[in-house]
C-alpha cells in the first residue's frame, strides 16, 4: 500500500483490515516461538501446552486473511502496489501459519524433554532460538513498515541460522556417539534446532516477498528480474 | 519486443487557442500492438489520439507543434493528403454512429467513395470479409439489407469497426469504444480488438482501467497534458515507476 489514501474509503478500510489481521497473526506467531523456547529452557510444561493450544487461533486467522484477500481481489481488482500487497499477504500468511505449526512442534518436543533429566546445559540452542526470533521479528517489521533494506538483511541473516544448525547438529551427534542412551534426547534437541532453522527459512520467504511488495522485483531463487 | 514503431510522436505540443493541451509528448506506437491511453478527464489523451489522424484540424484555433510520423512520414507536412491519411488511420468513436442506411451499404460506403471497388461482386466479397473480421457476419448475414439502426448498440459498434476496416486501414484509433455497451457487448469488442491486432495497429483511449489492462500490450498514462509514463501494460499494472501513475491506477485521486 502506498502512502496516500484511496479515494474509496471502503477499499482503504478493507486494505487496513487485512493489514491489521496480518499484524495480529504475525505477533501471535512470534509469541508462540518465543514461548515454546521458554517452555524448553525454563522447563515449564504448562507453557508448552499453552503454545500448543494457541495454534487454533492462528489457523482461524489464516482462513480469515485468505477470505479477505479473495474478496478484495474479486471486488476491488487491485493493481500495482495494492496488488503486490495482496499477493504478498496471500503468500506470507502461509509462512506465518507454518511458523505457528513449528512452534507447536517445538513445544511438543519440549514437553517430552522436560519429563527426562537434562542431557546437557543448553547453550547454543537458546542462542539459535534468539536468532530465529530476531529474524522472524525483523521480517515482520520489514513487512509492516514496507522496509526493503531490512528485508534484504533478513535474507542474509538466514545463512547464519543455517550455520548454527550445522554446528548444533554436529555437537549433538557426538553425544549420541558417546552414549546410546543419549540418542532419544539428543534427537529431540536436533529436531528443535531443525524447527528453528525452518523459522529462519520462513522469515527469509517473508522477506523476499517484502522486497517484491516494495520494489516490484522478484528476488527469489537468485533471480533479480523485474516483475513486468 | 521486436514490434517495430508504426507511429512516432516527437516533441509534440498541442494548443486549443491559448490553452496548451499537450506538453512535449514523445512516444513510439508499435505496429500490431494495442496501445492504451489512460488518464483522468481533460488529461489530453483524446487530444493525443485525435492528433494521430489530424482530427483536430477541424477545430478552430487548434495548433500542433512537433512531429507525428506514420511509417517515418510527417503527417502534418503540406504534402500529406489528409483524406488518404484518414483512410490509413481509421477511427472508432464512443457512440456508435452508423449511417442511416442498410448494414450492407454502411460497409460498402468507404470502398465505394474511395474508388477501391468497381464491380458489385467484388463489393460483396469485401462486405462479407469485413463483417467477418468485425465478428458480425454470423449475426447479420441474413439481413444485410436491413437498416443499420435496427442493430443493437454492441452490433452497431462492431458495424462501425467493420466500416472502418472496409477501407483497409493500417491503424485504428478507438475513443472509448465500449463505454456505452453492456458487459457482453464489451467482451465481444475486447475479443475483437485482440483478433484485430494481428493485422492492425490499435490505439485505444479508455476510462476503464481494467479494460486497458485486459486488451493492451502497452499503456500510456497522461496527466495534465503530459505523458507521465509509457510502458508495457503488465509493468504499468503491477509495478509502475511513477508515483502519479501508481496513485491514479490504484484509485488515489485528488
Amino acid at each position: 500500500m502506498a502512502g496516500r489514501e484511496h479515494t474509496s474509503k471502503h477499499y482503504e478500510h478493507q486494505l487496513r483490515l487485512l493489514k491489521d489481521k496480518l499484524l495480529l497473526m504475525s505477533h501471535q506467531a512470534e509469541q508462540m516461538i518465543s514461548d515454546a523456547m521458554r517452555a524448553l529452557t525454563e522447563r515449564r510444561p504448562s507453557l508448552a501446552d499453552e503454545v500448543i493450544s494457541r495454534d487454533d487461533t492462528l489457523d482461524h486467522l489464516e482462513v480469515e486473511i485468505d477470505t479477505l484477500c479473495y474478496e478484495i481481489l474479486a471486488l476491488e481488482q487491485p493493481v500495482a502496489s495494492d496488488l503486490r500487497f495482496i499477493a504478498t499477504a496471500l503468500k506470507i500468511v502461509r509462512d506465518i501459519e507454518r511458523i505457528g505449526d513449528t512452534a507447536v512442534n517445538i513445544a511438543e518436543r519440549a514437553r517430552e524433554l522436560i519429563q527426562e533429566p537434562e542431557l546437557k546445559k543448553l547453550i547454543s540452542l537458546p542462542v539459535m532460538g534468539q536468532s530465529a526470533e530476531r529474524i522472524l521479528k525483523n521480517s515482520l517489521d520489514a513487512f509492516v513498515n514496507s522496509d526493503a533494506d531490512l528485508a534484504e538483511k533478513v535474507i542474509q541473516e538466514d545463512d547464519d541460522i543455517d550455520a548454527m544448525y550445522e554446528q548444533i547438529f554436529r555437537e549433538l551427534l557426538t553425544y549420541m556417539i558417546e552414549d546410546t542412551r543419549n540418542i532419544s534426547r539428543a534427537l529431540k534437541l536436533i529436531f528443535i534446532a531443525k524447527h528453528l532453522e525452518r523459522v529462519g527459512d520462513h522469515s527469509a520467504n517473508i522477506a523476499e516477498m517484502v522486497v517484491f511488495m516494495v520494489k516490484g522485483q522478484d528476488i527469489r531463487h537468485g533471480t533479480r528480474s523485474d516483475r513486468g | 519486443m521486436e514490434q517495430q514503431i508504426k507511429i512516432t510522436v516527437r516533441g509534440t505540443n498541442f494548443f486549443y487557442g491559448a490553452n496548451q493541451a499537450l506538453h512535449d509528448v514523445n512516444v513510439g506506437i508499435r505496429q500490431c500492438f494495442v496501445t492504451a491511453l489512460i488518464g483522468p478527464s481533460g488529461c489530453g489523451k483524446s487530444t493525443f489520439l485525435r492528433a494521430l489522424n489530424r482530427m483536430n484540424d477541424l477545430i478552430p484555433g487548434a495548433r500542433l507543434e512537433g512531429r507525428v510520423e506514420l511509417d517515418g512520414q510527417d503527417i502534418y507536412s503540406n504534402s500529406m493528403d489528409v483524406i488518404q491519411l484518414r483512410r490509413r488511420v481509421g477511427m472508432i468513436f464512443q457512440k456508435s454512429n452508423p449511417f442511416p442506411m442498410s448494414i450492407y451499404e454502411n460497409v460498402a460506403y468507404g470502398p465505394r467513395v474511395n474508388g477501391l471497388i468497381k464491380r458489385r461482386a467484388d463489393l460483396d466479397v469485401i462486405v462479407e470479409k469485413t463483417l467477418r473480421s468485425a465478428a458480425l457476419w454470423d449475426e447479420v448475414k441474413d439481413r444485410l439489407s436491413k437498416s443499420a439502426m435496427s442493430l443493437s448498440g454492441g452490433q452497431q459498434q462492431r458495424l462501425c469497426i467493420a466500416r472502418a476496416l472496409a477501407v483497409e486501414p493500417e491503424v485504428l484509433l478507438m475513443d472509448e469504444p465500449a463505454s456505452a455497451l453492456d458487459p457482453i457487448s464489451t467482451a465481444k469488442i475486447e475479443e475483437l480488438i485482440y483478433q484485430l491486432k494481428r493485422t492492425y495497429t490499435i490505439v485505444i483511449v479508455t476510462h476503464n482501467m481494467q479494460q486497458a489492462a485486459r486488451v493492451s500490450d502497452e499503456t500510456g498514462f497522461f496527466l495534465n497534458g503530459r505523458l507521465v509514463e509509457f510502458a508495457e501494460t503488465k509493468k504499468i499494472f503491477t509495478a509502475p515507476v511513477k508515483h502519479e501513475t501508481e496513485d491514479y491506477i490504484t484509485g488515489r485521486f485528488g
